[in-house]
C-alpha cells in the first residue's frame, strides 16, 4: 500500500490523485474506508457477525475466487482477459474426480488439478498469442468448451469418494480459526505482490497494458509475457479447483458456475483498469475481503442471493463512479 | 377432505402446543427452509406451505433461503450464514447429497436440527429425510388414477421413459403388485418413449392403433404424459382414451382443458413445505424424535413413518384435475 510512487502510477498521468488532492490519496485508502464501513455496518446490523468462527467460515466466500483474481489482475493490467476461469475449475475438478475413481492419492490429485489448469491456460494463451485472436472471444469460446466437456463426462452424475487426506486443503485448519485456504490465499497475495510490484516481469506487464506496440519496440517479448499470464491464470484456476473440490468433496459439472464474473468484479473493484495499464495487488486483496464481507453480512440478514448480486453490482458502480464524480464536480467549480 | 383435514390439524396443533409450551413464551423457533435455488415456482409453493405451518404452530419464523444457482457451494455459503445466526432448524433440499454434508454436520454439532426434504443428503448429515412419496404409493396411484375412470374395467397401456429407467421400472413393478385390487383392469402392454417428446408421441399413436379398444394410457413420466395427451387429441380420441400418470400441472393444463386427461398426479409442493416445516419444528422443540422405525407428526399431513435409514414418505402423490389445475398451473 506504500507503492503510491511506483512506476506503474507514473505512467498514468490522468490518475484521479492529481485532481482529488490529498483527501483521497489512493484507491486503496478508499477501499480501506469501504471495508471499515462494511465491517461496522455488519457488526451493528447483526449480533452474529463479530464471532471468530463465523468470520472464519465467511472467508470461504472469497478465498478461492481471490486466488484466481490475483492472476486475472495481471492479465487485465496487460490488456487481456480470461472469462473461462470458472469452466477451468469445472474441467480440473472433473479430471480430479475421474482420477479419484481409479484410486489416485492426494498428491496425484493435486498434480492433476494444477496440470489441467495449466493445460487450459496454455490452450487459451496459444489461441490468443499464437493466432492473434482477441482474448475475450477466445475465452468466451473456451468457457463453453471446458464446462461442456465436464457435462459430457458427468451429465447429471457426480464424482465423489476423494481420499480423506484430500479434505485438508478445503476443510483443514492450520491453527485455531485460521484455515488452510486463508494461508494459501495469503501466500498467493504475497507471491503476486512481489511478482507485479517488485520484479521486471511486473513492469513489463504494466508496459504492455499501457502501450503494447511501444513495449514491443522497447524489446519486451509481448507474446511470451502474455502467454505466461494465461498460464498463470490457468494454474491459479487449477489451484482454486483443488481447494473447492477438497472443500465440497464432490464434483458436479455445475461447480463454480458464474464465478468468472465475480472474479472480474473483484479485480475491477480492486482498482484495476479494465482497459489495462494500471492496478495493484493490495487493491485486489481489499476488494476480495470487501466482497466476502458484504455477501456474508447480507447472508446473516437473510437477504436473498438475487438481491445480494444487486448489492454487489451497486457497490462496484458506486466505488468506481464516486472518485470520477468528485473529479467532475471539482472541475466544474474550479 | 378439507373438513377432516382441518379437524385433524386442529387436534395435532393442540397436542403440539402442550408439548412446546416452553418455547412459546420465548423467542420464536426459527426454521430455515433451504431450497436448491431461489426463483423456482415449485419451491416458492413449498414456502407457502411452510408459512401455513408457521401460522398454525404459532411463534415460528420461516427463513426461506437458497443460492441463486443450483450449486452445492452456493448452498454451503447459505448454511454457513444459517449456522452463524444459530437458527433452530434447517430443512434442506440439497443440490448435492455429499458436498453439503460437512457443513450440515457442523450445524448439527452446534445443536441445530437438520432434516432433508425433496432431495436428500447423506444419512449421517441429517436427522431424517422427508420424501414426497414412496415407490409403492406412486405405483398404486398411477393405476388407481386410470381405474377410477373405468368403473366397468377396461384396457390400459403404459408409456414409460426408457426401458432402463430405474424410477419408472420400480413404479411399474409396484403397480403390477397391486393389480389384484383393480379387477377388470387389464394392462395390455408397455412401450418406451425414451423421455423424448417425438418418440413418446409416436409410441402413443402406435398403442392406439394396436389396441383399438384402449381406454387409458398411463405415462409415469412428465415428458411421456404430455406427448401421449397430444397424440390422443390429434387422433380425435378425446373421451375414448384417458391419459394419466405423473406430470407437471403447468405442462398438463392444456390436456386437462381439452379432456385428453381426466386427472394426473405429482407431489404437492405446498403439502411438502408444510410437512417439512412441521417435522423440523417437532424435532427442534423435542416434541418428537427421529428414531429409525419411529414416527413424527406432520400436522394435517398425518404421521411420518420412518424406515431403517431414517427416510419417510409424506403421502400419496397429489391428484390434479379440472377442479384444481387453475390454482397449480402457475406454480410449477
Amino acid at each position: 500500500m506504500t507503492d503510491t510512487a511506483s512506476p506503474a502510477s507514473r505512467q498514468v498521468p490522468d490518475r484521479l490523485r492529481s485532481r482529488l488532492g490529498r483527501a483521497i490519496r489512493s484507491w486503496e485508502v478508499l477501499l480501506i474506508a469501504v471495508a471499515v464501513a462494511v465491517f461496522t455496518f455488519n457488526a451493528l446490523a447483526s449480533p452474529y457477525f463479530l464471532n471468530a468462527w463465523n468470520l472464519s467460515d465467511a472467508t470461504f466466500n472469497f478465498t478461492e475466487k481471490a486466488m484466481i483474481a490475483f492472476a486475472m489482475a495481471l492479465l487485465i493490467i496487460a490488456g487481456e482477459i480470461d472469462l473461462s476461469v470458472a469452466s477451468i475449475i469445472a474441467l480440473a475438478s472433473t479430471a480430479m474426480g475421474a482420477a479419484a475413481q481409479v484410486g489416485a492419492g492426494t498428491p496425484e490429485l493435486v498434480a492433476i488439478g494444477l496440470g489441467v489448469g495449466l493445460l487450459c491456460g496454455a490452450f487459451n494463451g496459444a489461441l490468443v498469442t499464437g493466432l492473434g485472436l482477441p482474448s475475450i472471444v477466445v475465452t468466451i469460446g473456451t468457457l463453453s468448451l471446458f464446462r461442456g466437456i465436464s457435462y459430457m463426462v458427468l451429465g447429471d452424475r457426480s464424482f465423489g469418494g476423494y481420499p480423506t487426506s484430500f479434505a485438508w486443503f478445503g476443510q483443514g485448519y492450520v491453527w485455531w480459526v485460521i484455515t488452510v485456504e486463508m494461508v494459501i490465499f495469503a501466500l498467493c497475495a504475497l507471491t503476486f505482490w512481489v511478482l507485479l510490484h517488485r520484479t521486471s516481469f511486473g513492469r513489463q506487464v504494466y508496459a504492455i497494458g499501457n502501450n503494447p506496440t511501444g513495449a514491443l519496440f522497447s524489446g519486451i517479448r509481448v507474446r511470451r509475457v502474455k502467454f505466461t499470464l494465461f498460464l498463470l491464470t490457468g494454474l491459479m484456476s487449477g489451484l482454486a479447483a483443488v481447494c473447492l473440490t477438497s472443500r465440497l468433496g464432490s464434483t458436479r459439472p455445475s461447480i463454480a458456475q458464474g464465478w468468472e464474473l465475480e472474479v472480474v468484479t473483484m479485480v475491477v473493484l480492486g482498482g484495476v483498469n479494465i482497459l489495462g495499464g494500471s492496478g495493484t495487488i493490495p487493491g485486489v486483496v481489499l476488494a476480495a475481503i470487501i466482497m466476502g464481507m458484504v455477501t456474508f453480512g447480507l447472508g446473516l440478514l437473510n437477504v436473498p442471493g438475487i438481491v445480494m448480486s444487486i448489492f454487489v453490482g451497486l457497490l462496484l458502480i458506486a466505488v468506481i463512479a464516486l472518485p470520477r464524480l468528485v473529479t467532475l464536480v471539482r472541475a466544474r467549480w474550479a | 377432505m378439507s373438513m377432516t383435514r382441518r379437524l385433524f390439524a386442529g387436534t395435532t396443533a393442540l397436542a403440539l402446543t402442550t408439548f412446546g409450551t416452553g418455547a412459546m413464551a420465548e423467542e420464536p423457533v426459527r426454521i430455515a427452509l433451504l431450497v436448491k435455488a431461489l426463483g423456482i415456482g415449485f419451491f416458492e409453493a413449498a414456502r407457502d406451505g411452510a408459512e401455513e405451518a408457521a401460522a398454525e404452530l404459532g411463534n415460528v419464523e420461516i427463513i426461506y433461503t437458497g443460492p441463486t444457482d443450483t450449486t452445492a457451494e452456493g448452498q454451503i455459503e447459505v448454511i454457513n450464514s444459517l449456522i452463524a445466526q444459530n437458527v433452530d432448524a434447517i430443512a434442506i433440499s440439497a443440490n448435492d447429497p455429499d458436498a453439503v454434508a460437512p457443513a450440515l454436520k457442523r450445524a448439527m454439532q452446534r445443536g441445530i436440527t437438520v432434516i432433508s426434504w425433496d432431495s436428500g443428503v447423506a444419512e449421517d448429515a441429517r436427522a431424517l429425510h422427508l420424501a414426497p412419496s414412496s415407490d409403492a404409493l406412486i405405483g398404486n396411484t398411477i393405476i388407481k388414477l386410470a381405474a377410477d375412470h373405468l368403473p366397468d374395467g377396461g384396457q390400459v397401456a403404459v408409456l414409460s421413459a426408457t426401458s432402463t429407467s430405474t424410477n419408472q421400472n420400480t413404479w411399474i413393478a409396484e403397480m403390477e403388485k397391486v393389480m389384484g385390487n383393480y379387477p377388470g383392469i387389464d394392462v395390455v402392454g408397455t412401450v418406451y418413449g425414451d423421455d423424448l417428446a417425438d418418440k413418446s408421441y409416436r409410441e402413443a399413436q402406435g398403442l392406439m392403433q394396436t389396441y383399438p379398444d384402449l381406454d387409458a394410457i398411463i405415462a409415469p413420466t412428465s415428458v411421456g404424459i404430455v406427448a401421449a395427451a397430444r397424440a390422443v387429441e390429434d387422433a380425435g380420441k378425446v373421451g375414448e382414451v384417458n391419459v394419466t400418470g405423473l406430470g407437471l400441472p403447468s405442462e398438463m393444463a392444456g390436456a386437462i382443458e381439452s379432456g385428453a386427461s381426466q386427472s394426473f398426479a405429482i407431489w404437492n409442493p405446498i403439502d411438502l413445505g408444510y410437512a417439512a416445516a412441521t417435522v423440523a419444528y417437532n424435532l427442534s422443540t423435542g416434541a418428537a424424535e427421529a428414531a429409525p422405525g419411529g414416527t413424527v407428526p406432520m400436522g394435517r399431513m398425518g404421521e411420518l413413518q420412518l424406515d431403517d435409514t431414517g427416510t419417510g414418505a409424506m403421502a400419496d402423490p397429489f391428484t390434479y384435475d379440472a377442479s384444481n389445475i387453475e390454482q397449480f398451473k402457475d406454480i410449477f
